[in-house]
């Protein structure tokens, strides 16, 4: 039961990822612009951006998914890991802004004369990067203490969580707080002392979304696979019984909600160099349902199946936006609907009940048709996925 | 005295009061040594209800109940409908704190002190009324989730199934006749044998305490006349406190000679052998409606 076994299908996913991570960057820099097959910088940068709402997906599903705790605010996670991420982007921008100022131009504009007291690490680039893993976190880890210990649960917590990420976009918004009002950060020229927009630089960060995905998949199949993850899914189905059986649902929650939000700050300190922009429109309320939506698409309780609903919804996304601008939302309302009524287990679901039904198919043919291979078909099933999002 | 014994004898001391330090005052008496969270038995008694009130509203669940079961005794518990057995489960297993009184177990551990995982670890199971499973693990996973071993969260990323714990399983399998079922998920199951594994999952925690919270309901006669075979091999080996509806199964479980509590309105209203209490006027007249 324990014993590493990898599914036909787990290993095809893990192969086409693969195959992306490698064709992406190829594509890119070695077929001359203007060859039919060339993929332009538009396109690296889309699918790095993906990767890294693909990284936030995830973290969502090890939290819903498998916890059974739907959180909404998972977009301030991801938001103060890239507003950290933007902090030390800003600051090397060094005199070549509009203002040739030491300081960034917002803070120029409303005529600051030095740093505020939350830039001092803002140089250092390891400085800043610990803090887009330290403050979501930490976040995480204070107000999952409270809302844990006070045995909030359900739409309650999702409620909780929404207002949360609602409350902190207010403060970003303002100018006062120090991170450039609602204009957020942009206009970013360096990265440890490079060009940030070099075809090698695009590459060099897609390449680095690509190995943080993969090792966030590796890290949380084995969390998954380890008696953690069946108490995690223990909580999810009856917290009760998890309790009055000696365990302290507090710990566990506690844990993997702060791993999750922590995932979600790595995401978005990947993100914003590649997208060049951060503002406080990413912790809008519908940002973080939008992580639930690629979620549930994909498929909750799948590692697969978030990622898969990252590439599906952003994908079509921004092909919709292109060709059909003003449907895109009808679009991704039809899509949701269609996959709760249709799809319980998500695309996800529904590809590893074809790979099974398939595989069954050709053993029979064979002669080994076994029951065993039958026993696990029932995937681990997840109540329709938008009963929880609309209640 | 060598000085080698003066100072282990000084080492022994200090750790004695620590130790007592440690159990919120409470000394160990005659000289017995008792360990904080280890319950002490030797009187013979697994658990002390005494004069536990409960109120929600205004209205009395439990009204000054008292109670005390003994170490490996099987207790059954009837009561009609709103006498307070769940409410008094509750009490017991830390998920509502009473208004009034105290329930400890052992002779030395104060049940209110602790929270709900605390009170599992120490040793007291609980089944609820309605069968509580973990739907989506299969059988196997549910029972190993309940296997005793450590709890905290480094300890079960880590975990790993020994030879011997897997044996355990597969016995405690065995036992509620649910090993060919053990890959299934559990929320496939029957409602019955919803029923035997949530038993099961207890007795993979080994508990010295037992609390069944209408444990028959929804089994077809079968398999009621099973679990009570179950509970009587168990009997002695575990204190077990049933409560239930089903006088068939009552009868079953307590014969002519084991003490039944009949609970109404929040108080015991009889307690002694089954053939007493039945004959009690009192009791007839609560069951009955006179």
């Amino acid at each position: 039961m324990s014993t590493p076994h990898i599914s036909p299908y787990a290993a095809g996913m893990g192969a086409a990822l693969l195959v992306v991570l490698v064709l992406v960057p190829l594509l890119h820099l070695a077929v001359p612009p203007g060859h039919w097959l060339h993929l332009s910088d538009y396109h690296v940068a889309l699918a790095g951006k993906i990767m890294c709402y693909a990284i936030c997906a995830l973290a969502l599903d090890l939290i819903w998914g498998y916890t059974g705790i739907l959180s909404l605010g998972h977009g301030l996670f991801f938001a103060l890991g890239g507003y950290s991420m933007g902090m030390y982007l800003m600051r090397q921008i060094g005199r070549d802004g509009n203002y040739h100022s030491d300081l960034p131009d917002f803070m120029v504009f409303l005529d600051w004369k030095a740093l505020p007291w939350h830039w001092a690490l803002s140089d250092s680039f390891v400085a800043q990067l610990a803090l887009a893993v330290a403050v979501p976190g930490l976040l995480a880890f204070v107000f999952g203490y409270f809302a844990f210990r006070s045995r909030i649960r359900g739409v309650y917590f999702s409620i909780i969580t929404q207002a949360m990420t609602y409350a902190a976009m207010l403060l970003f918004f303002r100018n006062e707080t120090g991170f450039g009002g609602n204009n957020g950060f942009t206009d970013f020229k360096r990265i440890l002392g490079l060009g940030i927009f070099t075809p090698q630089m695009r590459v060099a960060l897609f390449a680095l979304t690509g190995v943080a995905l993969i090792g966030f998949l590796a890290l949380s199949r084995t969390l998954v696979r380890s008696k953690y993850g069946r108490v995690l899914q223990a909580i999810r189905d009856a917290e009760s019984r998890v309790m009055f059986s000696g365990y302290d649902p507090i710990a566990y929650k506690l844990s993997v909600w702060t791993l999750s939000a922590m995932m979600c700050g790595v995401a978005g300190a990947l993100y914003v160099p590649q997208v060049g922009i951060i503002n406080p429109g990413e912790m809008s309320p519908a940002a973080g349902i939008e992580i639930a939506i690629w979620t549930a698409v994909g498929g909750r309780g799948s590692l697969v199946g978030p990622v898969l609903g990252a590439f599906v919804v952003n994908g079509s996304k921004s092909w919709l936006t292109q060709v059909f601008p003003e449907f895109w939302l009808y679009f991704l309302g039809a899509l949701f609907i269609a996959v709760t009524l249709f799809l319980p287990h998500g695309i996800a679901g529904a590809l590893r009940a074809l790979v099974q039904r398939l595989s069954r198919r050709g053993g029979r043919a064979s002669g080994q048709g076994t029951a065993a291979s039958a026993s696990r078909a029932q995937p681990s099933a997840q109540q329709g996925a938008a009963a929880e999002v609309s209640s | 005295m060598t000085p080698q014994l003066m100072a282990e004898g000084a080492a022994a001391k200090r750790a004695y009061d620590e130790r007592i330090a440690s159990s919120g005052g409470r000394g160990a008496p005659q000289g017995r040594v008792v360990h904080a969270r280890t319950p002490d038995f030797a009187h013979g008694i697994a658990l002390y209800v005494d004069d536990v009130t409960v109120s929600f509203d205004g209205f009395k669940a439990l009204d000054a109940l008292s109670l005390m079961i003994g170490v490996g005794e099987l207790r059954c518990i009837i009561g009609p409908n709103g006498a307070g057995k769940t409410t008094m489960m509750d009490v017991i297993t830390g998920k509502t704190r009473p208004d009034a009184g105290s329930v400890h177990f052992g002779s030395n551990i104060d049940l209110l002190r602790l929270r709900e995982n605390e009170i599992a670890q120490i040793g007291i199971g609980r089944k609820f009324q309605k069968p509580t499973v973990y739907e989506q693990l299969c059988v196997f996973e549910n029972l190993e989730l309940a296997l005793k071993g450590d709890r905290r969260v480094r300890a079960t990323v880590r975990a790993r199934l020994s030879g011997e714990q897997r044996d355990r399983i597969e016995a405690m399998l065995a036992l509620i006749q649910l090993t060919r079922e053990a890959k299934r998920p559990a929320g496939l199951l029957s409602h019955g044998q919803k029923q035997w594994l949530e038993i099961g999952m207890l007795l993979m925690q080994d508990p010295t305490l037992l609390l069944l919270d209408e444990p028959v309901a929804g089994m077809t006669d079968e398999e009621t006349d099973r679990t009570a075979e179950l509970f009587l091999s168990i009997e002695g080996q575990h204190s077990l406190v049933v409560v239930e509806h089903d006088m068939h199964f009552v009868q079953r479980l307590a014969g002519d000679s084991k003490v039944v509590t009949v609970l109404h309105e929040g108080r015991v209203l009889a307690q002694g052998r089954l053939p007493q209490v039945q004959a009690n006027e009192q009791v007839v007249e609560v069951y009955l409606g006179r």
